[in-house]
This record gives structure tokens, C-alpha cells and sequence, in this order.
């Protein structure tokens, strides 16, 4: 009998939470590597014992750990991410240029074939690989090497890589997504990349329409249509029918079209979810109350899911790679919360209860689906 | 042997439960001590210090004998009493951060 393991990455710590396929009794496992902010973990989808997190701190740096066991016990890996070559300059909050400087690592992405490869997303904003489970990290310079490196500017949380999306039915493709810079695709796996953000319209930048310097949050795919991309903007909800060549947007009857997340159903490639936050300066749920949006339709038409999530005076928030779908036949879809809660539905978004309520300020969550 | 005092974070991160204790051949330097401590303890490179420049990291200091060490050179010379190892080099992290 399957089940899921639910991989969540907090302000101090990882914690990994178990259940069968029913997703009623939760294990709550962790905190593991207590005390250090956990930005995310995730798990090899060939080897899904195999898990990589990153484990960072304003006191001692940048560190990747690695399970092998599905995180029972972890170990530290290379923890040296150094731009390949002369870093150079992006565009800094008052306009004047400033180096590229090595924060920390936003997000892991595992190879899609191999346990040893895993590309890693930094801030300040470059793209990362390991080929040989963590023991040495390389820079996929291209990205950087594109020219528009110059016009990247940080977010208001850092100017951080935080979206990776590998193609299931190219390997020479995936698409990166950084704050505050936009969206690229590489066809040629990873060696050149070119910005596809045409479509967006960001009215606080100088070129609303510009080729970069969009804040995107976070994009998202169905495995099945790797062609169909959706992006939850700093505002707006957009959708891409050609792999990004041009975005337009499906934000429709959402009460507000900002946020974090946007995530895709295991099995309805059309059906997505969003959670609504308002801003720009308050950024937590409108009306305290926390909805899941869900769209059937592919974008424009939205349902508000509230069974069993807070609807009177809930003031968290929601972060970008705090959302995760399973692949169970029903549908399970997870988030986690600012305010230590992570919410489960084993029935693709209809009700909802906590796994857990008190954890530190979720970072990220991540599902793996166990045979 | 040099006794080296870390916060608890590196302890853990190091799987020691004490003080470590390095060799350290020739002068006894910030720079040759963390030298040290990294060949023993692989995994706490870059945590101390930058891996590529070797500067100190900004919420670390370094003290012994009732003295900030943090802005001395790092070929300098560490107090007779940590070379000798009556006193532990201290690495203290910033009491900051929630």
C-alpha cells in the first residue's frame, strides 16, 4: 500500500511527515537539523529515499545536506557555490549596479533520471549542478552569460533563483524563474538560455513591458504538457501555451491576482490552484480568510476552497515553494503556512485539515508518493 | 594542542560534544588553526569564513584570553597560552536573530 511523505522546510528546521494513502493519521517526524532556516527539500523522483535540503543561516553560511535514508539521518555535501568566472554587476534597489554576491540556496531540484545530478537555484541569482550527489557544485554560467544580467534586480526578499521546471519529454529543456528578473528557458540543457517574458505587464517597473526585470513568483507545469506553463506574478496569474513564447492572463474572478504559489493537479493538467494574498504591503490573506483558489478550467474561472481552512482572522502567508501536489488516484494537495500550520486535502482541494499547526514559519513544502 | 571552542551549531555540525583539539604545525595563526580546524572537520568549511576570500564571517568573532581577536590579521600570532594549550580560541557567534 503506497502513502506520502511530506517534506517541509522551515525557519528552524526540516520535518518530514508520513501517512498511507488514506492521508487521515499523520507521523510527524523532526525537527531535523534543529535550528538552522531549512529553505527547501526535496526528494529524487528515481530514488525518492534520496534527499537533498538546503541549510542556511545569517550566522554560518550555506549547507546542503543529503538523506540517503528519506531523511532518518543526513550528512553534509559541498556547500562551495562560486560564479564561474568574473560574477559582474546586477541592478541594485537604488539603480546603481552591484556585484553578484553568493547568499544562499533557494531551492533543489533533482534530476529527473538520475539520483547524483541535482540543480540547485542561489541568490544572488545563478543556476547550479551537481553531478555527483552534492560532492561538487558547478554554475551553469549561460544564464547568467545571457547579457541581461545587468537589468536583474532583487525582490523585496532577495534576488534569489527560485523556480526550476525540467521538461519530463526533453531533456535538453527546462525553464528558471527568478525575483526580480523573470522567466528563461534553456533548449539546449542548461548551456544557453533566452528570457521568455513576453506577455507580462509589470506597472512597477520603468518598461512595464520589459524583456526583464518581472518579479515572478513561481511557475508551474503538468508533466504530461510541458508546453503549458503557469506563473503566479507579483500580480497577476498568467498561462503560456508554448512554453513560454507568450504569456497571457487568467487571473479572472480572483479577489486579488497576487501571491506565491501556483501549483497543477497530479492528474487534470487544466486544473490549478492558487492562494490569493493581498498586497503590497500586508501580505496575508484577504479578509482573513485563507482560500484555496482552484480553477477547473485552465485559468479566468475560479472557486474559492474553504472546508476545513480558517475563515476569521487568519493572518499568515503563503510562500512560493510552499505548495505541493501528490500523485495519489485522488489527488492530494499540501501547503504550509508563515504561521507553522501545513494543510492537507486528500481529495484535490475539497476539504482540508492540518497535519500540523505549530511549526516554525513554513519555507517550503515538497510531496513525494510512495509505492 | 590547540583547544578550539565553537558555538553549538558547529558543534552539532561537527559531531563533537566539546571542546575539538587540532594540531597545528608551525606558528600558531588564526589562519593556520582554521586551516587546521577545516582539514579535521571538512564540513564546516565556509562556515567560519568564506571559502574563497578566508574572511571571517560577519556574526563570528574570535576571542582567548580575555581579548577580541576578530580584527587581527590572520597571520598573526595567537597568545602563548592557545598556542601552548592552556586557553581555547574562542568562536563566538553574535547574540542576534529570533
Amino acid at each position: 500500500m503506497g502513502g506520502v511523505r511530506v517534506l517541509v522546510g522551515t525557519k528552524k528546521g526540516a520535518f518530514v511527515l508520513t501517512s498511507d494513502a488514506k492521508r487521515a493519521k499523520w507521523h510527524v517526524n523532526g525537527p531535523h537539523l534543529a535550528g538552522w532556516e531549512i529553505y527547501h527539500v526535496k526528494g529524487s523522483p528515481v530514488d525518492p529515499d534520496r534527499l537533498y535540503a538546503s541549510q542556511c543561516s545569517g550566522w554560518f553560511g550555506q549547507l546542503v545536506q543529503r538523506s540517503n535514508d528519506g531523511g532518518k539521518t543526513w550528512q553534509p555535501v559541498d556547500n562551495k557555490f562560486t560564479y564561474d568566472g568574473v560574477p559582474g554587476t546586477h541592478q541594485w534597489y537604488d539603480g546603481t549596479q552591484h556585484p553578484w554576491e553568493f547568499k544562499r540556496v533557494w531551492h533543489l531540484e533533482p534530476s529527473l533520471t538520475d539520483p547524483d545530478t541535482v540543480y540547485a537555484g542561489v541568490e544572488d541569482a545563478a543556476l547550479f549542478r551537481t553531478v555527483d550527489g552534492g560532492q561538487s557544485w558547478h554554475e551553469l554560467a549561460g544564464l547568467r552569460g545571457h547579457g541581461s544580467g545587468p537589468r536583474w534586480q532583487p525582490g523585496a526578499g532577495g534576488m534569489g533563483l527560485h523556480t526550476i521546471l525540467l521538461d519530463p519529454t526533453n531533456a535538453q529543456r527546462m525553464f528558471v524563474a527568478i525575483s526580480a528578473a523573470g522567466a528563461f528557458r534553456t533548449d539546449d540543457a542548461g548551456t544557453t538560455w533566452q528570457p521568455i517574458n513576453r506577455g507580462l505587464h509589470s506597472r512597477y517597473i520603468p518598461d512595464p513591458t520589459a524583456e526583464v526585470g518581472h518579479c515572478v513568483h513561481r511557475i508551474a507545469m503538468h508533466p504530461s504538457r510541458p508546453n503549458v506553463l503557469f506563473m503566479q506574478k507579483h500580480w497577476d496569474v498568467m498561462r503560456s501555451d508554448n512554453a513560454g513564447g507568450l504569456w497571457h492572463e487568467i487571473s479572472g474572478n480572483l479577489p486579488t491576482d497576487f501571491g506565491f504559489v501556483v501549483d497543477v493537479h497530479a492528474h487534470e493538467p487544466d486544473t490549478i490552484y492558487v492562494v490569493p494574498i493581498k498586497s503590497d504591503s500586508e501580505h496575508f490573506p484577504p479578509d482573513g480568510k485563507l482560500r484555496v483558489y482552484r480553477s477547473r478550467t485552465g485559468g479566468n474561472e475560479w472557486e474559492a476552497l474553504t472546508k476545513g481552512l480558517p475563515q476569521r482572522d487568519c493572518y499568515v502567508n503563503v510562500l512560493r515553494d510552499a505548495m505541493a501536489v501528490d500523485s495519489l488516484e485522488s489527488c492530494g494537495v499540501y501547503f504550509g503556512t508563515t504561521g507553522g500550520q501545513v494543510y492537507a486535502s486528500a481529495d484535490a482541494g475539497d476539504t482540508w485539515a492540518p497535519i500540523v499547526r505549530d511549526l516554525p514559519a513554513v519555507l517550503s513544502v515538497e510531496v513525494q508518493t510512495l509505492s | 594542542m590547540i583547544r578550539v571552542e565553537l558555538p553549538a551549531h558547529l558543534r552539532t555540525l561537527a559531531r563533537s560534544n566539546d571542546e575539538v583539539e587540532l594540531q597545528v604545525d608551525g606558528p600558531v595563526t588564526q589562519r593556520s588553526v582554521l586551516d587546521a580546524l577545516e582539514a579535521k572537520y571538512p564540513m564546516l568549511r565556509g562556515t567560519v569564513r568564506d571559502h574563497v576570500t578566508f574572511k571571517r564571517r560577519p556574526f563570528l568573532r574570535f576571542f582567548a584570553c580575555g581579548q577580541d581577536l576578530s580584527h587581527e590579521r590572520p597571520d598573526a600570532l595567537l597568545p602563548d597560552a592557545v598556542a601552548r594549550g592552556d586557553e581555547p580560541l574562542l568562536v563566538v557567534g553574535a547574540i542576534a536573530g529570533g
